[in-house]
């Protein structure tokens, strides 16, 4: 038996600034509560680490360095994967597939308040001859994969606006958000113009905060916990990383991952039996697109079905009832395991106040944000299969 | 309920670049002729690869920031799944091990695995990207360097164990003729002992020809589950182990003597390999050598032999080519050259040649049967070590 489930998390709540801690301390925090709910202890019980981070993003040259000791990993067997955290969920997961590992720790972080050149890190991440000449903000981008997407599916701005309606709405129920708000879709539309269709309001702000999780194999999930989340299904994927030649109206990187995802899972409709999801938002678009990438609604649905309020809190197929990026926090490699957070609480019964009933299996999925084309999917559920 | 049996892991093809210290080609120029080359060794074409992993060094060389995303087409990942591993030095045989979770977990069938490194487009020299793996507050503002941290290191290793400058420097002096029979070697030279004590002195007890030199490089590996490759070739190899052990951030706390992380990365991978006396039967060994105490220092770490007798193995010509324990036959970091992502990988390459009796001049006599590579990396604070078998 090689299925793996998530047997505890950790999370330090996310913030927009936290000039109190450093990233050292919210990794330790975030590890601790994570051991403390798998009842396990790191100096012995866990087989391997994965750390999940940037070099731009902290400001060091090989970050990896920076990382054992406030997981409780020195002289273990960690290791960092240059990507968002559910791609190191995915990575966990293979190594717990492998049968050589029956423990694994998962972490990503973001400590974004200390990036006070943004935009120009973000900058760094463009082709240096053919696109970051064309020099400036490089979320015009995702405004261009707006535009592109509204055209393609007929989706208008007013519904775009509703996601951003919706999820800061729902945030105002989770404490562990930094962007909770009450707006309407008037507020959305005539806040600043930014990037051409994005205003200000469409556009996740950033937030602090890390995120660990414990994963264990099926002989050890059942030894550590009576609700293990078992990881169904997982997948990642990448499209090309010359922008010009993509399609921009599509993200055939989350249509990849999630094929993977479903496949592994054996979901065939995703619709009837996936409860809820947790999809990336960055941009409000965003979670249109990504939900007709990921078959939860056919192309050109996504916005008709906000609108009418179906991936509402209480509806059919909520979306995002942790507040998303734009209610949480767009939080860097974090901001993955933010998803998947949300999946594994709901899956427990422990959201609170925003608790959906009688959930069994959600899906989480994310993106790595402008200017790259990879996403992943996570399948999580109560039931093995 | 899923089953998957433990997949046993196997290479079918390598590929290599020429190893430079200004290479005209880009990054992805280089990847792509790396890539390109382990596929048509092993027959294969893209569409046939499942999974690709990655591995590059800090992203300051290039000035590319989320590199990893940069490279994705040119390293064969066009709407693959794709992952960039980052152990600092440690990358190049970790992407093999990661390369080997991949299909080990049942996930994949095929995974291509790719190291690169563009050093030279860092100005005015790959040096200055590495003031910056230091804490900010702790280490920086002594304007610390990557050399001075490593003579300390020497100097503690030729002081516990009463080691003398000449004897290290004939590792120097072997691996750079090893490397005059690698085709794609940066520094292959006939030089003497005396050569190295001679040269620059750039940080006592540190000179220049015990240093490796900067390069710009990519190598790659196609790694295969055990149905696929029993159709694609008769003489596969095997990875039987895979280990990494990272140690303290605190590089000051620690006795830099001994590698323990590379000792404890050894000893997962011999583990999985269920090799009981290493010494005995591992017939031939890549151990990292950016600098020519390092390839001492690691062969004590992989427990190649005893604490503080790797030097005297090495007078002993042991650890030539044709002696009982040949010890980076392709010339290592020091010969071949150092394009860091692809350093590692490199070295994963030529004990794939070596098992399968392919490495032509730099063939090993007696025909090999397991082998083992290993890099290191971050402050002196990472293992990843690779098993491979017949």
């Amino acid at each position: 038996m090689r299925d793996a489930a998530i047997v505890g998390v950790g999370c330090t709540g996310f913030k927009p600034i936290t000039p109190e801690v450093s990233y050292k301390e919210l990794m330790f925090e975030a590890a601790t509560r994570a051991y403390e709910d798998a009842g396990v202890n790191p100096r012995k019980d866990i087989d391997a680490f994965v750390t999940c981070a940037e070099d731009y993003w902290e400001g060091y040259s090989i970050f990896d360095e920076f990382v054992p000791d406030q997981l409780g990993a020195a002289l273990r067997h960690l290791f960092t994967v240059t990507a968002d955290g559910l791609i190191g969920l995915g990575t966990g997961y293979m190594l717990i597939c492998t049968g050589e590992f029956d423990t694994v720790v998962v972490e990503a972080h973001s400590k974004a308040s200390e990036l006070l050149t943004y935009p120009n890190i973000v900058a760094h991440a463009f082709d240096p001859v053919f696109n970051r000449p064309l020099g400036g903000h490089p979320y015009y981008f995702a405004g261009l994969e707006m535009a592109r997407f509204m055209h393609d599916t007929r989706t208008t701005r007013e519904q775009c606006a509703q996601v951003v309606v919706k999820n800061k709405k729902n945030a105002l129920l989770n404490s562990c958000a930094a962007h909770a708000a009450n707006v309407t879709v008037e507020d959305v539309i005539n806040s600043e113009p930014m990037f051409d269709p994005l205003n200000r309001l469409d556009i996740s702000p950033h937030a602090d905060g890390c995120i660990v999780m414990v994963l264990a194999s099926y002989r050890a999930a059942k030894k550590l916990t009576d609700n293990p989340i078992w990881i169904r299904g997982i997948g990642w994927n990448s499209d090309t990383s010359w922008p010009e030649t993509r399609d921009w109206g599509r993200a055939i990187y989350t249509e990849k991952a999630a094929e993977m995802a479903y496949k592994l899972a054996g979901i065939h409709s995703p619709r009837r039996e996936i409860a809820f999801a947790e999809v990336d938002d960055e941009f409000s678009y965003k979670e249109l697109q990504h939900l007709e990438a990921l078959k939860l609604c056919g192309k050109g649905e996504a916005g008709k079905l906000t609108e009418e309020g179906v991936t509402g809190r209480k509806s059919d197929l909520p979306v995002n009832v942790s507040g998303g990026l734009l209610g949480m926090g767009y939080a860097l490699e974090s901001s993955g395991l933010q998803r998947a957070l949300e999946v594994v609480r709901q899956l427990r019964g422990e959201a609170g106040k925003r608790q959906i009933p009688n959930a069994k299996t959600g899906l989480a999925q994310i993106w790595r944000g402008v200017p790259t084309a990879t996403g992943a999917v996570a399948i999580l559920s109560t039931e093995m299969k | 309920m899923r089953m998957f049996g433990k997949k046993r892991v196997a290479v079918v093809g390598a590929g290599l670049t020429l190893f430079r210290r200004n290479m005209k080609e880009t990054g992805r120029e280089m990847c792509y002729e790396a890539a390109k080359m382990a596929l048509d060794s092993a027959g294969l074409t893209l569409s046939d690869i499942d999974a690709v992993t990655y591995g590059s060094a800090p992203d300051a060389f290039d000035g590319i920031h989320m590199k990893g995303e940069n490279m994705t087409d040119a390293s064969g990942a066009w709407r693959k799944p794709f992952s960039r591993v980052y152990t600092g030095g440690g990358t190049g045989v970790f992407a093999m091990d990661s390369g080997w979770w991949h299909i080990a977990s049942g996930l994949f069938d095929t995974c291509l695995v790719v190291g690169e490194e563009k050093m030279s487009s860092c100005y005015p020299h790959p040096a200055y990207a590495f003031t910056t793996i230091f804490d900010p507050i702790m280490d920086r503002p002594h304007g610390t360097t990557l050399i001075w941290i490593f003579s300390l290191e020497m100097h503690r290793y030729m002081h516990r164990h009463g080691i003398k400058k000449e004897q290290i420097a004939l590792v120097s002096v072997k691996n750079k003729r090893n490397a005059l029979d690698h085709p794609c070697a940066q520094l292959g030279a006939k030089i003497t002992v005396e050569d190295v004590l001679n040269s620059e002195i750039m940080c006592w007890p540190v000179q220049r020809l015990d240093i490796s030199p900067t390069s710009d490089g990519a190598a790659a590996l196609v790694l295969a589950s055990e149905d696929v490759a029993k159709k694609l070739t008769d003489n596969p190899v095997w990875i039987d182990g895979a280990g990494w052990c990272i140690d303290s951030t605190y590089w000051t706390n620690r006795d830099l003597y001994y590698p323990d992380y590379v000792e404890y990365a050894a000893r997962m991978a011999y583990k999985m390999a269920k090799i009981k006396n290493p010494p005995k039967e591992i017939d031939v060994a890549e151990p990292y050598d950016p600098f020519d105490y390092k390839e001492l220092h690691h062969m004590e770490g992989l427990l190649l032999c005893k604490k503080g007798e790797a030097p005297k193995l090495t007078a002993e010509g042991v650890t030539q080519r044709d002696g009982d324990l040949p010890i980076n036959p392709s010339g290592g970091l020091l010969g071949v050259g150092n394009p860091i992502g692809a350093a590692g990988v490199m070295k994963c390459c030529e004990i794939f040649w070596q098992l399968r009796g392919e490495a032509g001049k730099r063939q090993v006599p007696g025909d090999p049967r397991t082998g083992v590579a290993q890099a290191w990396g971050d402050l002196m604070q990472y293992g990843s070590v690779i098993v491979m078998r017949r």
